[in-house]
């Protein structure tokens, strides 16, 4: 028998193993990607049904509006319009691959070194995840939301629980801390602290001090600040979610507990909103060089590589502009390609790339200088910093003015010499998530007077909110502060652009107004 | 490195069932309207199949704080030019033509409905939702003669094939620890002490006296192991058995229908809508339903459903011949005892005029005393709707079933005028808190 790790499109579990061993091999041994313990579990396509309506999560909380992208998932799919996706990966430690039974062999192989390494390099490297996630606990904590919120629904009824996660959800987006908490101190820096503290006490010793009189009993206890008045809110105050939930007057303590579940949750998936490019560049890079390289050492049929080729070339597609199939650029595409630049740029740069891109044009070692570019960008600092003029042309990007005072849209750079730099810059401020989502802020709350809460919009660039939606979220809002609740819009000069009110209605009232 | 994998596939499906129950409870009002309206397009017996309901998107919308699709400035990076140099200008589509269904949706500002596919159960919970069988029916259900056995705990005695073996030999171990029956190690070892020193070539004093020691605690142990049995009767426990009655899973529903020539298709069409209505909620009650069809002119006849609502026939109207002809297929087909029998009878109210005694009689003295539930509709073609509509206009049969009614609460009766009568007359009949019917 040939080196093939298997010759049929029929798999086993012989085979998944044989073949998970030999991707590991070139992807630890080979790539020296670091990947977290892998866990791959089998799914039937129903299952992966029910794994999309949970966010993919292997347990979640149950929700009304689950079930109803169940219900639109499960019509898509019986009806041919969408094919399911071959896997689905999870940032937790051991990380969890679901992969599908009707996968062949082919394909499992491309789905292990997609997201078993792919992906899990990504998640346990990425400076985001690092910062804003807790591999480890995920799970843990899901499984709490999951019990605590099904305790909550027996003790207080579905409808008052609906309420919060309703509104919980509406803000989703704007409840997120955007920039990473300060890092906790391990406990090794902490000693080492401690040490430095008596050392620096040792050497300033003075026995002298000792001689002073004692400071009198009263006088000791005026020297000392008052502490501040507790929960006074800290403005501008941009995660709404924490803000209603630590300063909403009138919300209970276990619909508290509820906001900040999904505060939590919003914050998990953060990072993977700010990194579809990067992730889904390195995973498909990954998956690349691995499924070729098994091919090279002989251990797949040319038949397997033909297959693997296919998805691949169809999932990296990427149709132009004017194409029927055009639905915005293709992370996949862009990351994949993006990532292929790098390494054509590191080992066989042009004079080009040597102006363009001087930190790395050259380098030589292209697995290192990835590695350092997946440890530490986001797509927006990503593409910015790596996008190359050949890329560029490769792709014929060009940049579209679109100014609300012009009735034509016009053509403001392409990919020539004067136009590189600001494609790329216009591009990579596209995946800039504080121009992506709106910026709103609780700008006053009033706590001590009439608790009017306010929001202030900062429009970027002139980009309205969608109305209908914004009055239904402050709906919402006020519904669950229970006071009136305004949201202003404001131009970058300041002046007022709009202004949407909601007075305090009874309870329910506004979701009914909504 | 580890790696596990994991075989799910046998894990429970639907995890996502509790999400869907939440959705419909939301959608509720809307899936209701839906159901209604779609029962005029249903066969009868056609129990199985789904419903696709489409919801109008704003009810179960998720608002979300975002910008709009339209509206300030916004450069964006294309792939794929061909002509284009920098500073060509394009015109902008006009708003609201064309370009609009495709721009709008990603955003998820179209107006769309949410479609979707509920399945048959959720169908009928939908739309029985606020409705029960009549008290007296239910009543009745309880005294019917089917037993079944149950488990029932534990005995001490029973027939040896019910022998639970796990609590008899738990018993048996608990009993045999508390009285102190020697165990088979422990008399092995003494056996084995006892061979060794008999063994020994030249005892001592000593030995000798160790060994008649052993013998005798031999002795005790194996009177005691005689005394003490393995298995007593005592510990025996059996697995116990009751019967207690079940109320009858199975109901037989007869329709019965006038087809002389005074019914017209649109009333037939009225009275069919009907009998699918009550196969739909027996069905939901009775893990089984029989559907018997009789249809009558002057003379009566069982059909099958086709027939049944299809064919035509002309002739006089004699109203007891359906009555007798359903008495007769109970005595034949379904034992009273065994069977919960409904029945459902529309008409358009002419009778043969000299019927009418017999009628009344059949019906009182055979028919509604073996009866769950006899519903009577009377079925109006829509355009002498007006005439008839008052209460003072009614038809001969009507007169006369109305004098049953009295003593009799599961005889029920309705007009029904159009379509849209028919599930607000089926609601009122079987609505929980039913007025007197």
């Amino acid at each position: 028998m040939s080196g093939l790790l298997f010759d049929t499109g029929e798999w086993n579990f012989d085979t998944l193993k044989r073949t998970y061993d030999a991707i590991e091999e070139i992807a630890v041994g080979e790539m020296g990607l670091d990947p977290y313990p892998n866990q791959i579990e089998l799914i039937s396509s129903e299952q992966m049904l029910d794994a999309y309506s949970s966010i993919g999560m292997p347990v979640f909380y149950h929700h009304w509006s689950f079930g109803k992208r169940f219900a639109r998932d499960e019509a898509m799919y019986r009806k041919g319009y969408s094919g399911l996706a071959y896997e689905i990966v999870i940032n937790s430690n051991p990380c969890i691959s679901y992969i599908m039974e009707e996968n062949t062999m082919t394909m499992q192989a491309l789905v292990m070194a997609h997201a078993a390494f792919g992906h899990n390099h990504f998640f346990k490297n990425n400076y985001l995840f690092k910062e804003q996630t807790d591999a480890g606990g995920i799970l843990d904590y899901l499984n709490f939301a999951k019990s605590y919120i099904a305790h909550c629904e027996e003790r207080h009824g579905i409808s008052a629980v609906e309420r919060i996660l309703d509104t919980a959800h509406a803000l989703m987006d704007q409840g997120v801390n955007r920039y990473g908490r300060r890092a906790r101190p391990s406990l090794a820096a902490e000693a080492a602290r401690a040490e430095a503290r008596v050392a620096h006490y040792h050497d300033t010793f003075n026995d002298l001090w000792r001689t002073l009189p004692p400071p009198k009993a009263a006088g000791d206890k005026a020297v000392k600040p008052a502490p501040l008045a507790r929960g006074a809110p800290h403005m501008p105050e941009e995660n709404l979610l924490y803000f209603l939930e630590k300063f909403a007057p009138r919300l209970r303590d276990w619909e508290r507990e509820l906001l900040r579940i999904v505060r939590n949750i919003a914050q998990y998936f953060y990072p993977q909103r700010q990194t579809k490019v990067m992730n889904e560049g390195c995973a498909t890079y990954v998956h690349y060089r691995i499924m070729n390289r098994l091919y090279d050492l002989g251990k797949i049929s040319e038949g397997a590589i033909l297959e693997f080729l296919t998805s691949h070339t169809a999932v990296v597609f990427q149709p132009d502009f004017d194409d029927q199939r055009y639905s915005g650029i293709n992370p996949y595409a862009l990351g994949f390609e993006m990532m292929c630049d790098i390494e054509r740029v590191v080992t066989n740069p042009t004079d080009e790339d040597r102006e363009f891109l001087p930190e790395i044009a050259g380098r030589g070692d292209a697995m290192a200088v990835l590695k350092e570019a997946w440890a530490n960008f986001r797509d927006d600092s990503f593409v910015a910093q790596y996008l190359s003029p050949h890329l560029m042309r490769k792709m014929k990007l060009f940049k579209l003015e679109n100014r609300a005072a012009d009735p034509h849209y016009k053509v403001a750079a392409i990919h020539d010499d004067r136009g590189y730099r600001e494609v790329r810059r216009a591009l990579a401020s596209q995946y800039d998530p504080s121009l992506r989502d709106p910026n709103i802020q609780v700008t006053g709350a009033n706590l001590a007077g009439d608790r009017r809460l306010v929001m202030t919009h900062r429009l970027q660039n002139d980009m309205p909110l969608a109305e209908k939606d914004a009055k239904a979220v402050l709906g919402y809002v006020a519904d669950l502060w229970g006071f009136d609740v305004e949201l202003r819009g404001v131009n970058h000069d300041d002046q007022e652009r709009y202004r949407y009110e909601m007075d305090a209605q009874p309870k329910g009232a506004a979701t009914a107004a909504a | 490195m580890v790696m596990n994998v994991i075989d799910r596939r046998l894990n429970p499906k639907g995890k996502s069932l509790p999400n869907r129950q939440r959705f419909i409870r939301l959608a509720k009002a809307t899936i209701k309207e839906a159901v209604v309206r779609s029962i005029r397009e249903r066969n009868l017996g056609d129990v199985e199949s789904k419903e696709v309901v489409s919801i109008p998107m704003k009810r179960i919308a998720e608002p979300r704080l975002r910008h709009a699709s339209q509206g300030g400035d916004r450069d964006q990076v294309f792939p794929g030019n061909k002509e284009f140099v920098r500073g060509d200008t394009l015109p902008k589509p006009k708003p609201g033509k064309g370009e609009q269904g495709s721009q709008g949706a990603p955003d998820g500002e179209g107006e769309d409905d949410f479609r979707f596919t509920i399945s048959a159960e959720e169908y009928l919970n939908v739309l029985f939702e606020e409705l029960e069988l009549p008290d007296m029916a239910k009543a009745q259900l309880k005294d019917t003669a089917t037993l079944k056995w149950r488990r029932a705990g534990h005995s001490s005695s029973g027939s040896p094939s019910n022998l639970n073996l796990l609590r008899t030999m738990r018993h048996s171990l608990a009993r045999r620890i508390c009285l102190g029956r020697p165990r088979p190690h422990e008399v092995a070892e003494l056996e084995a002490e006892i061979a060794r020193l008999e063994a020994l070539e030249a005892p001592g004093a000593e030995t000798l006296a160790e060994l008649e020691l052993l013998r005798a605690k031999r002795a005790h142990m194996e009177t005691r192991s005689r005394r003490v049995a393995y298995i007593d009767p005592v510990d025996l426990r059996f697995n116990r058995f009751e019967t207690n009655p079940v109320p009858s899973a199975q109901a037989v529903m007869f329709c019965l229908m006038d087809v002389s020539g005074s019914m017209t298709e649109d009333m037939k069409d009225l009275a069919k809508r009907f009998f699918l209505l009550l196969h739909l909620f027996l069905t939901r009650q009775y893990e089984h339903v029989d559907l018997v069809f009789i249809r009558h002119t002057s003379e009566a006849k069982e059909v099958d459903e086709q027939t049944f609502f299809h064919s035509q026939e002309t002739g006089g109207t004699v109203v007891s011949t359906a009555l007798a002809e359903m008495r007769r297929i109970v005595d034949e087909r379904y034992p009273v005892e065994q069977w919960n029998i409904y029945a459902a009878q529309a008409s358009d109210g002419d009778n043969y005029s000299s019927d009418s005694g017999r009628c009344i009689e059949l019906l009182t003295q055979q028919i509604l005393p073996i009866c769950q539930y006899f519903a009577y509709v009377e079925v109006y073609d829509p355009r002498q709707a007006e005439i008839f509509l008052s209460s003072l206009n009614v038809s001969e049969l009507w007169k006369d079933y109305q004098t049953a009614q009295p003593t009799f609460p599961n005889f029920a009766m309705r007009r029904v005028f159009s379509k849209a009568d028919v599930f607000p007359v089926f609601h009122q009949l079987f609505a929980k808190t039913r007025a007197a019917a």
